[in-house]
């Protein structure tokens, strides 16, 4: 097969880049959830939902739309709260890990820069202020880097094309060498040929950093793509639970990728996913 | 002042056309569009005329040439309308003997006291109250009321309280300056993009920082359309102030002027009045391209 030499070359390329590695000790977090439920007023979006992702896992969510995926996102993240079940998050040395601290990023489909803010002090903004001005500096030249925008940490947002703006937010997304990391459609807002691009380059530091990763996307190839396991949602709860087991990096023309991806096609619309 | 502060930054700006025109330029507070480029050739002469620096000039020039040049052949009486060399010399009339400078002095003094005062009350309630929406609640009410009664209607009452004179000065300019800047800054603090703010909360950014750092650079392009338009009602109000009541400064130096029926000192002050109105404009205009860089619309 093709794949091999594929693989080698891109294996070889694979430097380790990754800036906020010396910063922070590296490692994912694990998530659990048990009887997760989320209702706004009548309508019951999260039902019972119980999961438990291993620390380092990159997940999947797909799902009809309105299904509740961000809401779910949100409640890992700690931006909104259950009203009913509860959710750990672990795996940092001291224990849990708290929404809003350096461990748990979330990235959302808009970029959400600050057009004030030059690149680089974006990045900057995902270190905190604990750290001094000159290392903070130093990690978000480097963390840029990681993403291919080293040279252009000087400039204003406004003047960076939709990809890159994804990027800077991925930069600053990871300056802190995150446990989690929730990807809320980060991609849908890109061009097919920038999403390529930025598939590699999640999955690349990813592999690199081993956070915990949970992408919710409606792109059931980019799930099949990217991730460890992917997560049906319908109906409140999860409806399937499909382990992606192809070696990576993967090919989107690989038959048994296809055939996946026709399996998971089906269980959202069918309706049927459980039996699958 | 009109309602159209209200709408959003770029159609409040629109509404602002009127006074002063260089409003329209403001920009609207989320997302900037994407820079327009205009490609300048500086070498050339007619490059920089065409570049916009110069040639808003010309047109004012040109009026000045045709009104000398209809002066001196006699067809303006200088009683109504004196040559623009006449005002020249008028202006170097009262510069030597200090009454020009001093009416000046006094004038700026008024306005920028006014300003200050107005001004600065006109930010702190909105920035507090579209920080909090106890102090909204507590105090928007009471204040669009009041906004409603047009600030110069109260000149008499003015007078009968603080007679002719610092005080009733400063209490209308103030007056007249307070909402434009309460509203618009309200305004840009109500319209900092929340995913904006929801992205500074994820961060950890503690209330101190979020202001700073999210909030204050979100609301400042509405701020600044507040902060020109006040400029603006700022000299419209002292002008009147002071023509109906002082005892100093530009507009008593034209009062008493009209009453010997020198015209031509009469037209020189309403040239000082335009170019001081022009003046803090371009100040303001300057801050504004300093603080706002990193937007679009202001870049080189
Ligand atoms: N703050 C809220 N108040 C009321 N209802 C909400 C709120 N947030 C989400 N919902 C409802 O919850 C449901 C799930 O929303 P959610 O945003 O999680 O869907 P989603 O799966 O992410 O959809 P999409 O794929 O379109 O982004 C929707 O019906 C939505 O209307
Ligand atoms: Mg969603």
């Amino acid at each position: 097969m093709a794949i091999h030499t594929a693989t080698s070359r891109r294996q070889a390329a694979a430097a380790p880049v990754y800036a906020g590695a010396a910063a922070r000790p590296q490692g994912g977090a694990s998530v659990t959830l048990r009887g997760l439920a989320r209702a706004f007023g009548d309508k019951q979006v999260l039902r019972h939902v119980d999961l438990h992702i291993p620390a380092g896992q990159f997940v999947a969510i797909v799902g009809k739309s309105g299904c509740g995926k961000s809401t779910l996102l949100r409640l890992i993240v700690g931006l909104d709260q259950p009203t009913g079940g509860h959710i750990a998050l672990s795996g940092a040395p001291g224990g849990e890990e708290e929404p809003g601290s350096s461990g748990v990023r979330i990235m959302f489909q808009e970029p959400r820069l600050l057009p004030w803010e030059r690149v680089r002090g974006n990045v900057e903004v995902g270190l905190g202020r604990d750290l001094p001005k000159a290392e903070r500096q130093a990690i978000a030249t480097r963390t840029l880097e990681a993403v291919a925008l080293g040279d252009r940490g000087g400039e204003w947002p406004s003047v960076l094309s939709g990809g890159q703006k994804q990027r800077v937010a991925l930069a600053r997304a990871l300056a802190s060498g995150p446990r989690l990391l929730a990807l809320d459609e980060p991609l849908g807002a890109l061009d097919a040929l920038t999403r390529i691009d930025m598939q590699r380059l999640i999955e690349k530091v990813w592999r690199e950093q081993g956070f915990t990763a949970i992408l919710v996307t409606h792109d059931v190839g980019e799930a099949i793509a990217l991730a460890d396991r992917i997560l049906v949602i319908d109906q409140g709860t999860i409806a399937a639970d499909l382990v992606v087991a192809s070696p990576r990096p993967r090919h989107r023309g690989d038959p048994e990728l296809a055939a996946l991806e026709g399996r998971i096609i089906d269980a959202l619309f069918n309706d049927q996913a459980a039996g699958i | 002042m009109s309602d159209a502060t209200l709408k959003p930054v770029a159609t409040a700006a629109a509404g602002a056309v009127a006074f002063p025109p260089e409003a329209a330029l403001a920009p609207a507070a989320g997302e900037p569009a994407a820079a327009v480029k205009t490609t300048r050739s500086r070498a050339t002469l007619t490059g920089r005329i065409a570049n916009g620096n110069l040639i808003g000039w010309v047109v004012p020039a040109l009026i000045v040439v045709i009104w000398e040049t209809l002066a001196r052949a006699g067809y303006l009486q200088p009683n109504v309308l004196p040559a623009p060399s006449a005002i020249v010399a008028a202006a170097i009339r009262l510069t030597a003997s200090g009454q020009l400078p001093e009416s000046i002095g006094v004038s700026t003094l008024r306005a920028l006291a006014g300003f200050v005062v107005g001004g600065g009350i006109g930010l702190a309630l909105g920035l507090a109250n579209g920080l909090s929406r106890l102090s909204e609640k507590l105090t928007d009410t009471s204040l669009q009321m009041v906004r409603n009664v047009p600030h110069l209607a109260l000149i008499p009452l003015v007078i009968l309280w603080f007679g002719i004179d610092e005080g009733a000065k400063l209490f209308l300019v103030a007056l007249g300056v307070f909402f434009p800047m309460y509203i618009n800054t309200l305004h840009g603090i109500r319209n900092v993009d929340p995913q904006l703010v929801e992205m500074g909360r994820i961060y950890g950014m503690k209330q101190g920082e979020l202001f700073w750092r999210v909030i204050l650079p979100g609301a400042l392009p509405s701020i600044f359309v507040g902060l020109r338009y006040a400029l603006g009602i700022m000299w419209l109000t002292l002008i009147v102030a002071e023509t109906i009541a002082a005892e100093s400064g530009i507009g008593h130096m034209a009062m008493q002027a009209r009453e010997f029926l020198l015209v031509d000192v009469v037209m020189l002050s309403i040239i000082i009045y335009a170019l001081l109105g022009k003046a803090a404009d371009s100040i303001a205009r300057l801050l504004e391209r300093l603080s706002l860089q990193w937007h679009p619309a202001y870049r080189k």
